[in-house]
């Protein structure tokens, strides 16, 4: 009898689970210890690397499908658990984005001040984003998802003391809690009047597309403002740059795609079929979330809160995908769903590759130099080579250049909003396209934005003593950003080989899948036929590398036979002052005044000191939040209005007290004898 | 048989409010105390017909307690106490006897009303019970909500709180367990409020309830 009983996938993955929060337990009598930091972050790099394991097992057909039923949570429930391709796909993002993260910690965590504020939390917040990926029933994943929640939250607060940190915590922990309330509402809407929460159920339930369009309007709102979709945005930029750096990471990389696993859960598995009209909407919060947020990053001169907005435009170009493939869905036209679809997931994997890397290699930079402000950094690339050169590989992935994997996912998206003339909606074939405009502006903001980041911060020369007495960052923080630069430029120069792997997941949503891509040779991407489009990540990065290293020995061959090092920007511009050089403000002006003074009401201001005075000029730049300032304010201002109303109600006296309840339920019966 | 014993039950249920309506009008405390026990006499009366006729000796129990404690124990306990507060002479209303006698007419017919058409499947016996007994807790709400005076205040706790006991021997087969729990939750309510009673009244001289509301800086 023993013998048949075999451990399927979800149970080691329940078991990793199970090790995480031990560890985050452990974490708690035993974190103050020294020898305890590199043993916790080494364990959960290594239950992380299971985990992305299991995951590429399953995508891969090495492990079935697997579910578990364990008798903890409700009742008569139970709680269910299972690994399909979706949540092996999920798994996967988890896995690496974790593992990464903590290899990172184990040298990035020596420099945390108060270690016990993070070392409980950080592994039990893993844990909580595999169970919301693993959970089948609706109460298993509304608990897993407020666990990792609060869990983040308490990481957010790690630094409670800086300034800010306490209000971004509020904010996000409200922002939290009103997502949440959405998403029970979904699940309640799912469960119909029949009440099962789980999953299966709800997957066979009839619905009308009505309902399954409402079920997506709080899915957008539920788990859309815990990725950051705009205008649920506004704890984002506060928030995931207030964690310490590798915590930044996990939420920017990883806990923004468990809930776009939670929204793609719901629409496109549990809500059944949607009416193409629900489509528009989702298409354009993308759009709008992807240009609005990577020209707010434009204007950040903070180095963590830039990567925090490029999170949310990258959450917008996913959603537009998402969206893209609703359109196609809903007109059965199943290949180009299965194109969009693939881009969405292609590009939540390498978002989470490069992000990951990005915020790593920010929390190096503000190791070295105390600093996240551009404009007190600049000539790191001396003082910090490796850093630079991984912050490279990073900023030139999402900046979607070719070779790299961001080019290889945008192409994707792009080559399925060109198949939009086939749809057969006149709306949604103006629409798609002027998405797909909005979408090419936001990838050059992109690279505008990164070029602005690397340029000013680790290009030029050092603006303040920290940057220039930075010094490179320790062996495991750089292995690392190194693993995730290698996944960037692989999964760049090998797409084809993601695409086969996350094949399965595409089939189990929307029931089709992109063409076989390994049996093309020169690993060429062929998302529907050779004679539309192909691209070529390895001949690319072929020619690249022939081309610029075959130009560099030119040069250097016949051109300058030595390396000779000038003043830099000698151009009759003789100035000494590092402050002179363009700074973070400087490089964003001329896009603030074209695009920045309607979309984030962008106003500058001038003081120019009397002739003969010495004092200095300024110049005041103002950006304003029309979110935060047309939505959350008056809605703060309602609610305190209601809540200063109802607190009369504190301060009635005993016999009124007794007078309401006997009064409420005299009317209560009143009403039942009436209405009999 | 079974005619006569219907009429007794609904006579005795019947009484419990008619009793009911007679706290209600009391302005004396010692007079509010004597029928508050009369009101226990009239339920341990009414609970043991129920046991005689369901074939339930249980039931006696829950009768005698309501017999010893409700009837003897807690009135004896507070005419004590309101000796030694001095104020058994105290003469208290809020809301004036005329209204509130109207309201508490009209809460028993919303009640008969209401039970009489909500339990039409039920058997006879437990649908009058239930009728009488939601008017009697309304009734204890009703004397809570226009009573000042703590004392008073208590008793129309206790007085809904008989009501649950006619509704539950009423319908068949309530355990004996349940009945004991109730009455020594009662006992264990009656001791806090006897201790907050003098607490009160040693804080502010007086068991109104008005000397609370001043406290916390409020009129009426």
């Amino acid at each position: 009898m023993r013998k048949d009983f075999r451990m399927s996938a979800v149970d080691l993955a329940l078991l990793a689970v199970a090790a995480l929060l031990a560890l985050g337990a452990y974490a708690i009598p035993f974190g103050r210890q020294t020898a305890a930091r590199p043993l916790i972050y080494g364990a959960s790099a290594m239950l992380c690397t299971v985990l992305l394991l299991l995951g590429v097992a399953v995508l891969a057909g090495q492990a079935g499908v697997s579910a578990r039923v364990l008798p903890i949570g409700l009742p008569w429930l139970g709680s269910h658990w299972g690994l399909d391709p979706l949540s092996a796909f999920f798994l996967v993002v988890v896995g690496m984005g974790g593992a990464a993260a903590s290899l990172f910690a184990i040298g990035y965590g020596r420099h945390e001040g108060e270690p016990m504020r993070v070392l409980p939390f950080y592994p039990a917040f893993l844990g909580a984003m595999t169970l919301v990926v693993l959970a089948q029933d609706a109460f298993s994943f509304l608990v897993a998802w407020e666990v990792m929640s609060l869990l983040s939250w308490a990481l957010v607060m790690a630094h409670h003391r800086t300034e800010g940190t306490a209000q971004a915590g509020y904010v996000y922990l409200l922002m939290a809690g009103f997502g949440t309330m959405a998403l029970l509402l979904a699940f309640g809407l799912l469960a119909g009047p029949a009440g099962d929460y789980g999953f299966a159920a709800m997957r066979a339930a009839p619905r009308s597309t009505t309902l399954a369009a409402v079920i997506l309007g709080l899915m957008m709102v539920g788990a859309g403002s815990k990725a950051g979709l705009a205008p649920l945005h506004v704890w984002l930029p506060l928030a995931h740059p207030a964690a310490p750096s590798h915590v930044s990471a996990l939420m920017s990389g990883v806990m923004t795609k468990v809930a776009l696993y939670g929204l793609i859960r719901v629409v496109f598995d549990l809500a059944g079929p949607l009416e193409w009209w629900a489509s528009p909407a989702v298409i354009v919060m993308g759009a709008a979330t992807a240009v609005l947020g990577i020209l707010s990053a434009l204007m950040a001169t903070d180095l963590k809160r830039a990567l925090a907005y490029s999170t949310i435009e990258n959450v917008g170009v996913i959603v537009l995908a998402l969206g893209l493939a609703l359109a196609f869905r809903a007109n059965g036209m199943t290949a180009p769903a299965a194109l969009a679809f693939s881009a969405a997931l292609f590009h939540i994997f390498n978002h989470a590759a490069f992000k990951s890397l990005l915020f790593m290699g920010a929390g190096n930079v503000l190791v070295a130099t105390g600093q996240r402000n551009l404009d007190a950094l600049g000539g790191l690339i001396h003082r910090m080579p490796v850093t630079a050169a991984l912050m490279l590989v990073g900023a030139v992935a999402i900046s979607a250049l070719p070779p790299l994997n961001g080019f290889a996912s945008e192409w994707l998206l792009f080559q399925s909003v060109l198949l939009s003339p086939d749809l057969p909606q006149a709306g949604l074939q103006i629409i798609v396209p002027a998405a797909g405009g909005m979408l090419a502006l936001a990838a050059a903001l992109a690279a505008a934005a990164f070029v602005r980041i690397y340029g000013v911060g680790f290009l030029g020369r050092p603006r303040t003593d920290a940057a220039r007495s930075a010094v490179e960052a320790d062996r495991f923080s750089l292995a690392a950003m190194g693993v995730l630069g290698l996944i960037c430029v692989l999964a760049g120069i090998f797409p084809g080989v993601v695409l086969d792997l996350l094949a399965p997941a595409t089939e189990a949503m929307v029931a089709a899948r992109l063409p076989l891509q390994a049996e093309q040779a020169w690993q060429t991407l062929v998302p529907i036929a050779e004679a539309r489009s192909t691209y070529s990540g390895l001949l690319v990065f072929a020619f690249i590398t022939i081309t610029s290293s075959g130009s560099a020995w030119l040069v250097h061959r016949f051109a300058s036979r030595r390396l000779s090092r000038g003043p830099a920007w000698d151009c009759g511009f003789p100035s000494n002052l590092a402050n002179s050089q363009y700074g973070a403000g400087s490089f964003a002006q001329p896009l603030r005044r074209v695009l920045g003074s309607i979309l984030l009401g962008a106003r500058e201001e001038v003081t120019m000191p009397p002739p003969g005075s010495t004092a200095p000029s300024r110049m005041i730049v103002r950006l304003r939040d029309w979110a935060w300032e047309g939505i959350y304010q008056p809605l703060a201002a309602a609610i305190n209005t209601v809540a200063t109303q109802a607190n009369r109600l504190q301060f009635l006296t005993i016999r009124r007290y007794l007078s309401l309840v006997v009064g409420s339920l005299v009317s209560l019966l009143l009403v039942l004898t009436i209405w009999n | 048989m079974d005619r006569i014993a219907f009429d007794i039950a609904h006579l005795l249920a019947g009484g419990l409010v008619l009793v009911s309506f007679m706290m209600i009008y009391q302005e004396r405390l010692t007079a509010l105390l004597n029928v508050f026990a009369m009101h226990a006499v009239v339920l341990a009366l009414s609970v043991s017909w129920q046991a005689h006729i369901q074939h339930a000796p249980h039931l006696y129990v829950t009768a005698a307690i309501a017999l010893v404690f409700k009837a003897m124990i807690i009135p004896g306990a507070l005419h004590r106490i309101i000796r030694r507060m001095g104020i058994h002479r105290e003469v208290e209303t809020v809301v004036g006897v005329g209204l509130t006698m109207l309201a508490g007419m009209g809460l028993v017919a919303m009640s008969i009303v209401l039970m009489l058409r909500l339990t039409e499947a039920a058997d006879t016996f437990a649908r009058e019970d239930l009728a009488f007994a939601l008017s009697v807790v309304l009734l204890g709400l009703l004397m809570m909500v226009t009573r000042r005076n703590a004392v008073s205040q208590v008793v129309g706790f206790m007085s809904l709180e008989n009501g649950l006991i006619l509704a539950a021997t009423g319908a068949k087969g309530m355990p004996l367990v349940v009945e004991i729990s109730v009455a020594f939750s009662v006992l264990i309510a009656f001791i806090v409020i006897g201790v907050f009673l003098f607490r009160i009244r040693e804080r502010f001289d007086t068991i109104d309830l008005g000397a609370l509301e001043e406290y916390r800086g409020e009129n009426q």
